[in-house]
């Protein structure tokens, strides 16, 4: 797992700590403290749960379960673009592993990365429930059904 | 027909059949508890019930310990499944056997095969099952992926998380029990494992090395750091005078590792057991408890006094602070509080300190050519004697803390047969101890050895009941006043760390009314500690050694530490008073505040 060590200035610590007000410290909150840390600042970094971990008095190895768990909190900044491809039964069978290869060569990135220049991440996830369009890629929030490796150009050249 | 006291507030019961036995039990046994009252041992991995310490870990989650409940189509979890009115229930018919056995097999299939060089071999709950089980052969092993993780090594504990079950006893006791938190469940799936934050050592976490971990893991993933190759080395040196200390809570639990009734005392025959390995002193670490009263018995009815008098610097409640599990919690957690605790050192340092002074003086040699080893049931004491400000120019008080595992391990490889081996006596002079130095094994003695002291310096009078059978027990949190001649003294005492929160939070809010706190990390003190021989989940063992803590006492000649003549011939000859300006030096130390700050850029 690659740690980014990251600078917390003061303004951001007080966003912290007022997310965590706003939800009345409650220890059973972390969640949602969470989801909303990650839409400020793009990802959850060691620096931000540690300050989570004292807004909400929750020991933050606590934190960094809660994170890790759940594959939407990220540690990582995801990209401008970032790309999700489903590997759900329907996606899978209907040969999602070579689309995923395909974006892996194209870009040079693992599952988990993120291009040199930030530009696009790299993810993959379970069932979105669009299993009609299978396999189905989401870049952002726009969805491509009945991808195939060959596509898989086109569709990076859209963002370029 | 039998009653469970489990719940005696609803006296609802219910009947039901386990095995074509029928039996009634009060509503909410589960049908583990239940099947154990009939003499029903359906076998369990990941859950852990130490009863008399209110500590249960059942997370449902290996799935050993199924059952057949008739109408229900899944197999049950018997440990986490109430009995229900007219439910029958089948412990080992085919089908509960087959599942058992593929749970086994699908858990040894991600676990390392390496039983012949693991610590945990012979003493391991997964060996034990397997061996139960039957199993023969894991299908699959051939080919199927394990899931591996980055060994860790602290100053005390070793992760290696290959072997972990996710049984969750060790988060449970970290989090539930201690409050410390070091430790949680990471990740999902395979990969899912527990780990500090970020998956950092352990030495970067608030863990305080208090071991509780390492005693309820039912495998390898958590072991001690072994320094026994190191004691080794030291008695193979002819240049080293090697000296051996043993706390109190070594000798009514190290019999239990050659099998050994719980609570046998084997002061005698350790002590043979010592020599017979060549340590060229043996001394007791119980004397230096003795020392521990006289500067920390001081302290307090300083503190005291000076409180009485209407000083409002006085600080109370004092904190004992033999307990370095402890020393961490609160360097970590209420570093505010930092001069609310003695400032004795604990009796294993103040043994180093007055070792490599006193009694390298006596036999004249070079602090340099002594080498003090200390066996404890305690795991952070390895951490502990490796404290920057427990050594003299580099040299460390004490060198080398070994667990009562390691050296049951040590006697075994060196062939000693020490159940045959006859009693014999510590050396002296620091092998002398008084009663009240015994008792610190457990909770409640270290406060104990202090009131007997206390009491006598503070009125001038003589015990009439030196037992304060008011200041024991296993509950996790006790209090009591005690009548000094007319003043009221109140005495907290709590075991567990997370006990012992509660009562640092009122100190911290400024509702204590305590004027002495005894704490200790471990529950049920020190034998409960992390390097206890394992008690796997029966905690009938620590009450065992507890109460053979107290026979001990009660057996000494000299039960108050102030009566210990070796002591008062230290003084004498070498400290002068209790906190004289040498005892200060030698004795007592200082804390730090070890809390995490968040770093903010400017």
């Amino acid at each position: 797992m690659s740690h980014i060590k990251i600078d917390l200035r003061k303004e951001d610590v007080d966003f912290i700590k007022g997310v965590c007000a706003s939800y009345n410290n409650d220890t059973q909150e972390l969640i949602n403290v969470l989801h909303s840390c990650q839409e400020h600042f793009g990802y959850l970094p060691a620096e931000v749960q540690e300050v989570v971990s004292e807004g909400l008095n929750v020991p933050v190895a606590k934190v960094y379960g809660v994170v890790t768990f759940y594959s939407f909190f990220t540690m990582t900044p995801k990209g401008k673009h970032p790309i999700s491809i489903c590997l759900g039964t329907a996606c899978y069978v209907r040969g999602a592993e070579k689309v995923l290869d395909e974006f892996k060569k194209e870009l040079g990135i693992q599952v988990g990365e993120s291009t040199q220049d930030n530009k696009f991440s790299l993810s993959s996830l379970r069932c979105v429930g669009a299993c009609g369009l299978a396999p189905v890629v989401l870049v952002g929030d726009k969805t491509y059904g009945r991808v195939a490796p060959d596509d898989v150009k086109g569709i990076l050249k859209e963002y370029e | 027909m039998q009653y469970l006291s489990d719940n005696q507030n609803s006296m609802e019961t219910i009947k039901l059949t386990i095995d074509n036995k029928e039996i009634e039990v009060p509503k909410g046994t589960t049908i583990l508890k239940a099947a154990k009252e009939l003499g029903i041992d359906i076998p369990t991995l990941c859950y852990m019930h130490l009863e008399d310490m209110n500590i249960e870990n059942k997370p449902a989650g290996c799935r050993i310990c199924v059952a057949e409940v008739e109408g229900r189509r899944n197999l049950a979890p018997s440990c986490s499944t109430n009995c229900e009115e007219r439910m029958v229930v089948k412990t080992h018919t085919t089908r509960v056997l087959n599942a058992r056995r593929t749970v086994m097999e699908f858990i040894l299939s991600d676990h390392p095969k390496d039983c012949l060089i693991c610590a945990k071999s012979g003493n391991c709950e997964l060996q034990s099952m397997a061996h139960r089980l039957g199993i023969r052969e894991i299908p699959g092993s051939e080919y199927a992926e394990m899931s591996t993780y980055r060994e860790d090594t602290s100053p005390s504990i070793i992760r290696d998380l290959d072997k972990c079950i996710m049984c969750r006893r060790c988060e449970m006791m970290c989090n539930e029990v201690q409050t410390v938190g070091a430790l949680s469940a990471i990740n999902r799936g395979f990969m899912a494992t527990v780990a500090p934050a970020f998956e950092q050592n352990l030495e970067h976490s608030t863990c305080t090395y208090c071991g509780q971990c390492v005693a309820v893991c039912p495998t390898g993933a958590l072991t001690e750091v072994n320094h026994v190759p190191n004691v080794l080395r030291a008695l193979a040196d002819s240049t080293k005078t090697v000296i051996v200390q043993t706390a109190p809570a070594v000798r009514v639990a190290l019999g239990e590792e050659f099998g050994l009734a719980p609570g046998t005392l084997v002061t005698g025959k350790m002590t043979a057991a010592l020599r017979a390995l060549g340590f060229d002193y043996v001394f007791d670490t119980d004397f230096a408890a003795d020392l521990t009263i006289m500067e920390e018995g001081t302290e307090l009815l300083d503190r005291l006094s000076r409180h009485l008098k209407g000083d409002t610097t006085a600080r109370l409640p004092i904190l004992t602070s033999c307990c370095p599990g402890w020393v961490n919690f609160f360097e970590y957690y209420f570093p505010d509080l930092k001069d609310v605790p003695s400032t004795a050192k604990s009796p294993q340092q103040m043994f180093g300190a007055i070792a490599k002074s006193y009694f390298a003086e006596k036999i004249g040699i070079n602090r340099k050519d002594l080498v003090v080893i200390s066996i404890m049931p305690c795991l952070a004491k390895k951490y502990e004697c490796q404290r920057d400000e427990f050594s003299v120019d580099g040299n460390p008080d004490v060198d080398y803390s070994i667990s009562t595992r390691e050296l049951a391990s040590f006697i075994k490889q060196a062939n000693i047969d020490i159940k045959n081996l006859h009693d014999e006596e510590f050396d002296s002079p620091l092998g002398e101890s008084t009663g009240a130095g015994v008792i610190f094994g457990t909770t409640g003695g270290v406060i104990e050895a202090a009131c007997r002291t206390a009491y006598e310096l503070y009125t001038g009078k003589k015990l009439e009941r030196i037992d304060f059978t008011e200041l024991r027990g296993m509950e996790g949190v006790r209090e009591t006043t005690l009548d000094f001649n007319g003043t009221p003294i109140n005495i907290g005492i709590a075991h567990g760390l997370g006990n012992a929160r509660k009562l640092l939070n009122d100190v911290r809010s400024g509702k204590s009314k305590y004027h002495a706190i005894e704490v200790m990390a471990c529950p049920g003190g020190c034998i409960g500690g992390g390097g206890q021989p394992l008690h796997h989940g029966n905690s009938e063992i620590i009450k065992a050694r507890a109460a053979a803590i107290y026979a001990e006492d009660k057996n000494k000649p000299l039960r108050k530490s102030h009566e210990n003549p070796f002591i008062i011939k230290l003084y004498e000859e070498f400290l002068g008073k209790p906190n004289s300006e040498k005892a200060h030096h030698l004795l007592h130390t200082q804390y730090f505040d070890k809390k995490k700050k968040i770093i903010i850029k400017h």
